[in-house]
């Protein structure tokens, strides 16, 4: 097992994960409540994780679209989603908010969009990463009991 | 870990054991204990959920503030603690963080992603117990039973402090008390709530619920007249000290008007949207709880109380009496008519004789304890304002032990300890029925107590409410179930209550074991009520009388159970809302009366676990309470508990103690609103 190409594989990519600043700690935490309780713990959190901030998304896109733009509200959602992305560890998507927010606070419309085109970029690497990694690890899974350790 | 859905802690209740405040802790602890966790954002809930359910804890997961609050007030007993999120788009998590602490007394942990200094100083000044930043880490969650066990810790020190209760003792008292009291007290609510015009002795209601501290019913008059004097003074100069002199309402102490004035300063900033008090911050008198659980026992609970205790008063009380001391019921005549009004504070002087007389009334078998086990006059220090009755209650309850010796054993069990303190029932509550005679049935009086006691803690509590304080200790809480069902009979007035139902009509105390169970359910539930709801929780500070919980089969209670029912619903009430916390904090009261409900048929949750011990603790800080308010030795003759209660024997027992045997008590007592029977001294 330790040898595997592929769980090493698997490991390497997740080390990249934080290695690029994607996730920070608290996803570790995450990982560490997975058991064999709840063996998909991890996944599920992500899945919980993309319904909300993809709903979040879409609010802040419809407040962009406004008219004069309602910085209160703006704020309301990214704060929604620096908070979503605390929790689950995604680091950069959260630095992403933090910034966003300070442009809410400033009443910078420009800087707004901005960053937040920048958070959606973030936001989409850091999907297609994670759902790269995860299937790898499933792989891994499959490979692992399909050929039990000998 | 069982895994609570919204319900959650029902179940939850049974594993987590006893929370005994004391040290005492089951080994299972800290597993078990049932959180509520509140927050708008799903992955954070999500995440928080399974970190908790690692920490063996049971979780209940809520997106929407309403909703967690909903849960809390159906399932009083039913939480030992609740994390909330600050920002949350359908209430403002420090106002939910206020509502709880008012009406159920839970302790609430914030937790935030900002971590401003401003933002914390606020939780702080709303009364959370801790603050957690975001991204929260399983370690932070691993400790948090903490705070649920220093908040049970500082109850019981509060009820200790009135009387000397050996924990362990108080406990077991406690617990089984609950168990009446929870009944009773429910039945005390809502019967008191019915009452509250009636004049009824809600005092003896007071009594039970005063298991834990003696509370001040703030009636509506008492609460105008305090508006009143707010208002001459200026909000913003009107401190305690000059309300208290302004107000002139005798028996009433600067702690009671402080920890009113707190609560009320919160409910106008909540108001107003603006944050008058700083002011508030200094208030928060001492102990947090003390601030919020006075508070809101004083808003929402006085009235409370009030109703409660007038309603207990009668009958509970009389039951109570009647149960505990097995004596004539009939005396008490249940005590604390309506406590609500005015009488808190009435009670509260009559109550304060007791503290005095309360070794006089022990003996005399005051009937004013009803809640001699009860620590109806809710220690003093959670009351502030009940203080004084409390302690009179305390002290009544002590008496009732003594003369518990009739028939109601319970409460004359209770009344052991009378040395204590004469069973604060006495001094109180003129109720007839001491409860506290045997704090071991004291479920009862501590029902009734409780639910009298509860109702104000303070005021009520002399009336005889029998204190349920009973003296703690000794035996008292332990209800004796069998003491018969006296208690039964008499506590469980708070039938009403969710498990009480038992009160109800226990009838005489027949079903021993059972009913004792009940009644103390009901009575501890009561104390929980009014313990939770003078302390804090204060039913959504209402400042009106708000028949929290009341809902309790006053009915049954209500007069059927002379006495002591009335209480319990009345406690139960309390319990309600304190539980809901799962609180197990206000569990004190609410522990009480919820552990009485567990106890008791009603087995709420495993409350009765929680509230045996807290009960005890109760019923016996009570009756050390209500030394302050013990009813005046007037009462001394009613001997709060008729032998052999049966209900309606209690509940003229307390009715007639009130009025008979405290009559003369009364008049002293000032028990304006409370028809009052002089507490069977």
């Amino acid at each position: 097992m330790e040898g595997s190409p592929l769980l090493r594989q698997v490991a390497h990519q997740r080390q990249a994960l934080f290695d690029e600043g994607l996730l920070d700690e608290q996803f570790v935490q995450l990982e560490e409540l997975q058991d064999r309780t709840n063996p998909n713990f991890v996944e599920e959190i992500v899945t919980t994780y993309y319904q909300d901030t993809s709903r979040l998304i879409l609010n802040i896109e419809q407040e962009l679209e406004r008219r004069p733009l309602d910085f209160g509200r703006l704020d309301g959602y990214v704060y929604q989603f620096k908070g979503s992305s605390t929790s689950f560890g995604a680091k950069k998507v959260k630095a992403e908010c933090s910034l966003f927010r300070e442009y809410c606070r400033a009443g910078n419309g420009e800087g707004c969009m901005r960053t937040f085109q920048q958070l959606k970029r973030e936001y989409a690497t850091l999907k297609r990463k994670l759902e790269a990694y995860f299937q790898l690890a499933r792989q891994a899974r499959l490979t692992q009991t399909a050929s039990p350790p000998g | 870990m069982n895994q609570s859905n919204c319900k959650g802690s029902m179940s939850t209740a049974s594993s987590s054991t006893n929370w005994k405040a004391n040290d005492v802790v089951p080994d299972q602890f800290p597993a078990g204990l049932r959180v509520l966790v509140v927050d708008d954002d799903p992955t954070c809930l999500v995440i928080l959920e399974k970190m908790l359910r690692t920490c063996l804890y049971e979780v209940t997961k809520c997106n929407r503030a309403e909703v967690a609050l909903s849960m809390l007030r159906e399932n009083k007993n039913g939480f030992d603690i609740v994390i909330s999120d600050v920002h949350m788009p359908d209430m403002d998590g420090f106002k939910l963080l206020e509502h709880i602490g008012l009406e159920m007394d839970l302790p609430v942990i914030m937790m935030s992603a900002d971590d401003g200094k401003q933002v914390v100083m606020k939780g702080v000044t709303h009364g959370a117990c801790d603050y957690l930043i975001k991204p929260v880490r399983i370690e932070a969650l691993k400790n948090i039973w903490q705070h649920v066990v220093r908040k049970k810790k500082n109850e019981w020190k509060d009820l200790e402090q009135s009387g000397s209760v050996e924990e362990g003792d108080r406990q077991q008292k406690l617990s089984e008390d609950v168990d009446y009291s929870s009944s009773a007290n429910e039945g005390n609510w809502k019967n008191s709530k019915k009452r509250k015009d009636e004049e009824e002795e809600t005092e003896e209601r007071d009594d039970t619920s005063t298991l834990k501290k003696p509370r001040v019913v703030w009636s509506v008059e008492l609460h105008q007249q305090f508006v009143a004097a707010v208002n001459q003074l200026g909000i913003d100069k009107a401190v305690p000290k000059k309300i208290l002199e302004l107000m002139n309402v005798p028996g009433l102490t600067r702690e009671n008007v402080a920890s009113h004035l707190q609560k009320y300063r919160l409910y106008l900033r909540r108001l107003s949207g603006v944050s008058q008090h700083q002011g508030m911050n200094n208030s928060f008198m001492s102990p947090q709880d003390a601030t919020f659980g006075a508070m809101s026992s004083l808003n929402g609970l006085d009235l409370q109380t009030l109703s409660v205790t007038g309603q207990l008063p009668a009958q509970s009380l009389a039951t109570l009496q009647a149960a505990g001391l097995g004596r004539s019921t009939t005396k008490s005549g249940i005590p604390m008519p309506l406590v609500d009004q005015r009488n808190l504070f009435s009670f509260e002087n009559p109550k304060l004789r007791f503290g005095e007389g309360q070794q006089q009334q022990m003996s005399s078998n005051k009937p004013m304890n009803l809640l001699h086990g009860i620590p109806t006059t809710m220690e003093p220090k959670q009351l502030a304002s009940l203080h004084q009755s409390a302690q009179s209650i305390g002290s009544m309850n002590m008496q009732v032990n003594t003369h518990g010796g009739q028939g109601s054993s319970l409460l004359m069990q209770m009344a052991q300890p009378q040395s204590r303190g004469q069973i604060l029932n006495e001094s109180t509550s003129s109720h007839g029925p001491r409860l506290p005679s045997s704090i071991g049935q004291p479920i009862m009086t501590n029902g009734i107590a409780g639910g009298v006691i509860g109702r104000n803690g303070i005021g009520d509590n002399s009336r005889g409410t029998g204190y349920n304080q009973v003296p703690p200790s000794s035996s008292m809480l332990s209800f004796p179930m069998n003491h018969t069902t006296e208690l039964a009979g008499n506590s469980f007035p708070l039938g009403s209550s969710p498990g009480i139902s038992n009160v109800t009509s226990k009838g005489p105390f027949q079903e021993e074991g059972n009913s004792e169970m009940k009644g103390s359910a009901g009575f501890i539930s009561s104390y929980d009520i009014f313990n939770d709801l003078n302390q804090h929780q204060h039913k959504s500070h209402d400042w009106e009388l708000q028949n929290v919980g009341l809902h309790f089969d006053a009915s049954q209670n209500a007069n059927p159970i002379q006495g002591n029912l009335d209480v319990s619903p009345s406690v139960l009430v309390h319990q309600g809302y304190s539980s809901s916390q799962r609180s197990g904090q206000n569990r004190n009261a609410s522990a009480v009366g919820r552990a009485m409900f567990s106890g008791v048929e009603c087995v709420e949750q495993g409350n009765m676990q929680n509230f045996s011990p807290h009960l005890n603790n109760l019923l016996v800080d009570n009756s050390i309470r209500v030394k302050a308010e013990t009813i005046p030795d007037a009462n001394s003759q009613t001997t709060l508990f008729t032998e052999h209660f049966g209900q309606d024997d209690l509940m003229s027992a307390l009715l007639k103690q009130q009025q008979g045997g405290i009559g003369t008590a009364e008049t002293d007592f000032d028990l304006d609103g409370y028809s009052m029977d002089n507490i069977p001294v």
